[in-house]
């Protein structure tokens, strides 16, 4: 484990930025929290976390795939690829990293989709500890621990010092570059902002929100539930809650016609939308209540059911925080599964 | 604080349920914290009295669900009106969009809706608890005592700049009759109008970079009931679902604002949704200084089956090249 | 190196009943104007949805132009009454977010009058290529 202090922290991030783009949490104009690129002076955000999660760093909202340009009776396929350039991004809480393996087991099998395996190379995570969790958090749910985040360094702030850790090869790699700047010392170094991390762990409102009755193998009995009429009864079928997700990986491919050729582009889906996965005889989700379900299933039966009991929910708590009408994970949860453990 | 108790709400429901006046009631029902209430149709009294709840976060507009929920409904349903509701709420009869008969409208006064993230503004994250009373008392994971806070400070900002205090439908009214109000809602309208060409594209690129297209404006808005929206329209050619770029930030945003024009009743849903905060009322709003200034004082809802300006004309009307020259505005 | 010179791409919204006609009259009597205004004939000038408009600086158009009967003269009644008041809205509106002004603009032209046909349309490049090219709604994905 090494360390610096935080009035150093600049340095660290000039010497990054030396070498890589770096990105951090800065407070954006509206008073969320943004991913932006540091220079000289930016200012990082005090914010748990950002409005939207840092998959865009992979998987962009909108990414252009390919062109086409047709004359006569040819038709030319560009590449509209740039080549791709190492990245770090600093302040990645624990829930997103958790993220990042949720979406990898899309993409990444095979066949690998290049375009986020390629940025997934390129990019480096720096995971930053909880010290102040919100009441719309419930990562623990779900297994994570915001005190022990993964990604390719782990670090942890005091009011005074930083703490880093490198988990792999490439955090190493990123670590020696600052060995000027940070000193060594004790792995145990950051033990007692752990234990701060705990004990308001254990405060929080939704800490005993439960997985018990769902996961791979619960298709037949969630279902056709009928709860699920009442749940989604005033949902707007708005998109927030999927664009604001970190792990929902749905996208469209869509072509635009540029009035001069044709762009493929792809770009984020919503299952909450009417044309969602829309087939030649229109969407097979008719009402709300199925898109709504739909959601919901696929993050805590479909997805774990297919990798290894995983869920698709990192309990961030984004949509808790965002969603018009306040109807969330967690309140489903509650109704439908487990009773919370107090 | 609200001047009208939950108890008096939910005794008004109770009764109209239990002797079969309504067969079910649209309220706010709680949630896991004291601020994330959901709109919720109730269907006997012992869901009322676990549930229903009634405090400074009844923000949401009721109005839009009665087109869905009242369509192929048993009996009649009530529902809960604060003023600005109302407005929208004459807005869709006049539209036809829902069936009056099947409405019990109960009118309820409004003292203005808090806005939960100028509460966190102040207090931080980590709301464990909020007491609304006189005044707002928030508990945090972080602070030892409470962040006591006058609930005019934190309104949304639809509330703070309050058009009305009158109801302009209901059945029955359980308070006395307000008074509209003469609002400075114009002002930022006016700021912008006042700046310079660049810097009102600068402005709003910085606000329209941030959309992420999630529709909850044009979800939440109850002037938008198309069944079918041509931003949802495969063949419409501008079914993106994304913004690709910030050209189409800016049409789907002028084409929202521009649909709604006339039929808007700044009832302000639109901003309060947005995840981003992106000021999209001020669109709207410009488009009803607009109309009011070129075509006299309009208010959409005031009452049913007015004809809305953009579906209207007289004779001599404002020519759009004359739009720029009426004095006093010298940004060209 | 030689600077290119920029010559606008303006559309104009015809009506079928009125401008469409005067447009041909000018082309009658052999008055000039820049062949960079692209026609688009329309049963009305109410037929323009904003939706057109803002297309059209999609694709590339540096002003927009929609000319329609004069008040009074509609082929239907009263469709340039309508037209007239969801351009002054529209207008005031792209205003309102910063794009120039200058790019659009409404005209009443009859099918008698090719000679205001000619010289709108030479004003109005005149206009929009004083502005230069339209930045503030362009598509990159539609340049060429």
């Amino acid at each position: 484990m090494r360390k610096c202090s935080l009035d150093k922290l600049d340095l660290v991030f000039a010497e990054i930025a030396k070498n890589a783009e770096l990105y951090l949490p800065v407070d954006g104009s509206d008073g969320g929290a943004v991913y932006q690129k540091w220079t000289e002076g930016t200012k990082r955000s005090e914010k748990l976390n950002t409005v939207k999660s840092p998959k865009d760093f992979f998987f962009p909202q909108t990414e252009d795939l390919m062109a086409f340009k047709t004359e006569g009776k040819s038709i030319d396929v560009i590449d509209t690829r740039k080549a791709a350039e190492d990245f770090v991004v600093f302040g990645v809480r624990a829930c997103d990293v958790k993220a990042f393996d949720v979406l990898d087991r899309v993409f990444m099998v095979e066949p690998q989709d290049s375009y986020y395996t390629t940025k997934r190379e390129h990019g480096v995570i720096i995971a930053l500890a909880c010290n102040k969790p919100s009441e719309t958090c419930f990562c623990k749910t779900f297994g994570i621990d915001p005190k022990e985040p993964m990604g390719d360094i782990s670090a942890w702030e005091t009011d005074s010092e930083i703490f880093f850790k490198a988990n792999n090869e490439k955090g190493e790699a990123l670590l020696s570059k600052l060995s000027g700047l940070l000193a060594d010392c004790a792995d145990d170094a950051a033990d007692a902002q752990k234990e701060k991390i705990d004990a308001i762990m254990d405060k929080l409102p939704l800490k005993g929100l439960t997985t018990e009755g769902f996961g791979g193998g619960k298709t037949e009995e969630l279902f056709n539930r009928p709860e699920w009429a009442e749940l989604s009864e005033s949902c707007l079928g708005c998109g927030t809650c999927t664009f604001v997700c970190p792990t929902c990986q749905c996208y469209d491919i869509k072509d635009f016609n540029t009035g001069n050729g044709v762009l493929r582009y792809r770009c984020w889906d919503s299952c909450m939308y009417s044309d969602f996965t829309k087939m030649a005889h229109g969407n097979n989700r008719l009402t709300q209540k199925e898109r709504f379900r739909q959601r919901f299933m696929h993050k805590l039966v479909y997805y774990p059911e297919n990798n290894d009991g995983l869920f698709s929910c990192v309990g961030c708590g984004r949509c808790l925080a965002k969603c018009p009408i306040s109807m969330n994970i967690a309140k489903v949860m509650k109704k439908m599964g487990g009773k919370a453990s107090e | 604080m609200q001047t009208i108790t939950r108890q008096t709400l939910l005794d008004k429901a109770v009764s109209l349920l239990n002797s079969g006046a309504v067969t079910c009631v649209l309220g706010w029902k709680k949630g896991e914290f004291d601020y994330d209430i959901t709109p919720a149709i109730f269907r006997s009294a012992e869901d009322l009295e676990a549930n229903f709840v009634w405090n400074d976060f009844c923000g949401a507009n009721f109005s839009k669900y009665l087109v869905a929920k009242t369509d192929r409904l048993d009996g009649k349903m009530l529902v809960f009106l604060k003023p600005c509701d109302t407005y929208s709420f004459n807005q869709l009869l006049t539209e036809h969009r829902f069936d009056r008969e099947k409405v019990y409208a109960v009118g309820i006064p409004c003292e203005g809706m808090a806005d939960i993230a100028k509460i966190k503004a102040i207090t931080g994250d980590g709301i464990s608890s909020i007491a609304c009373d006189e005044k707002i008392s928030v508990t945090t994971l972080y602070a030892d005592a409470p962040v006591v806070i006058d609930s005019k400070d934190v309104l949304l900002e639809r509330c703070e700049n309050c058009k009305s205090k009158k109801h302009v439908a209901y059945d029955e009214l359980l308070c006395e009759e307000g008074e509209t109000i003469d609002s400075n809602r114009f002002d930022e309208v006016a700021r912008l109008e006042a700046m310079t060409p660049d810097e009102r594209f600068a402005f709003w690129q910085n606000e329209l970079s941030r959309c992420i297209r999630c529709n909850a404006c044009r979800d939440a808005c109850p002037a938008c009931t198309c069944e079918k929206c041509v931003f949802d329209n495969p063949k419409s050619g501008v079914e993106n679902k994304a913004p690709a770029n910030s050209f189409e930030e800016k049409l789907f945003h002028i084409i929202r604002a521009y649909h709604v024009a006339g039929r808007c009743t700044d009832c302000g849903e639109c901003s309060r949704v947005c995840p981003q905060n992106i000021p999209l009322h001020l669109l709207n709003r410009k488009f009803i200084k607009d109309i009011n200034e070129f075509y006299g004082e309009y208010q959409a809802g005031e009452e049913v089956g007015s004809r809305a300006p953009l579906v209207n004309y007289t004779q001599d009307d404002i020519e759009p090249g004359d739009v720029f020259n009426r004095g006093g505005d010298n940004n060209a | 190196m030689q600077v290119k010179e920029f010559k606008p791409l303006i559309v104009a919204f015809c009506c079928n009943w009125c401008s469409y006609a005067g447009a041909d009259l000018a082309g009658n009597n052999r008055l000039n104007y820049p062949a960079d205004v692209k026609i688009i004939r329309v049963p009305c000038s109410c037929r323009v949805n904003p939706m057109f408009i803002l297309r059209a600086f999609q694709r590339g158009a540096d002003g927009v132009i929609i000319c329609g009967c004069h008040p009074g003269d509609c082929h239907y009644t009263s469709g340039n009454y309508y037209t007239r008041r969801r351009m002054a809205t529209l207008f005031s509106m792209l205003d309102f977010l910063g794009i120039e002004r200058e790019r659009t603009r409404l005209e009443w032209v009859s099918a008698a009058e090719g000679a205001k046909f000619a010289a709108t349309m030479n004003d109005f490049v005149e206009q929009v290529t004083a502005l230069g090219e339209n930045k503030r709604l362009e598509d990159l994905r539609c340049k060429r």
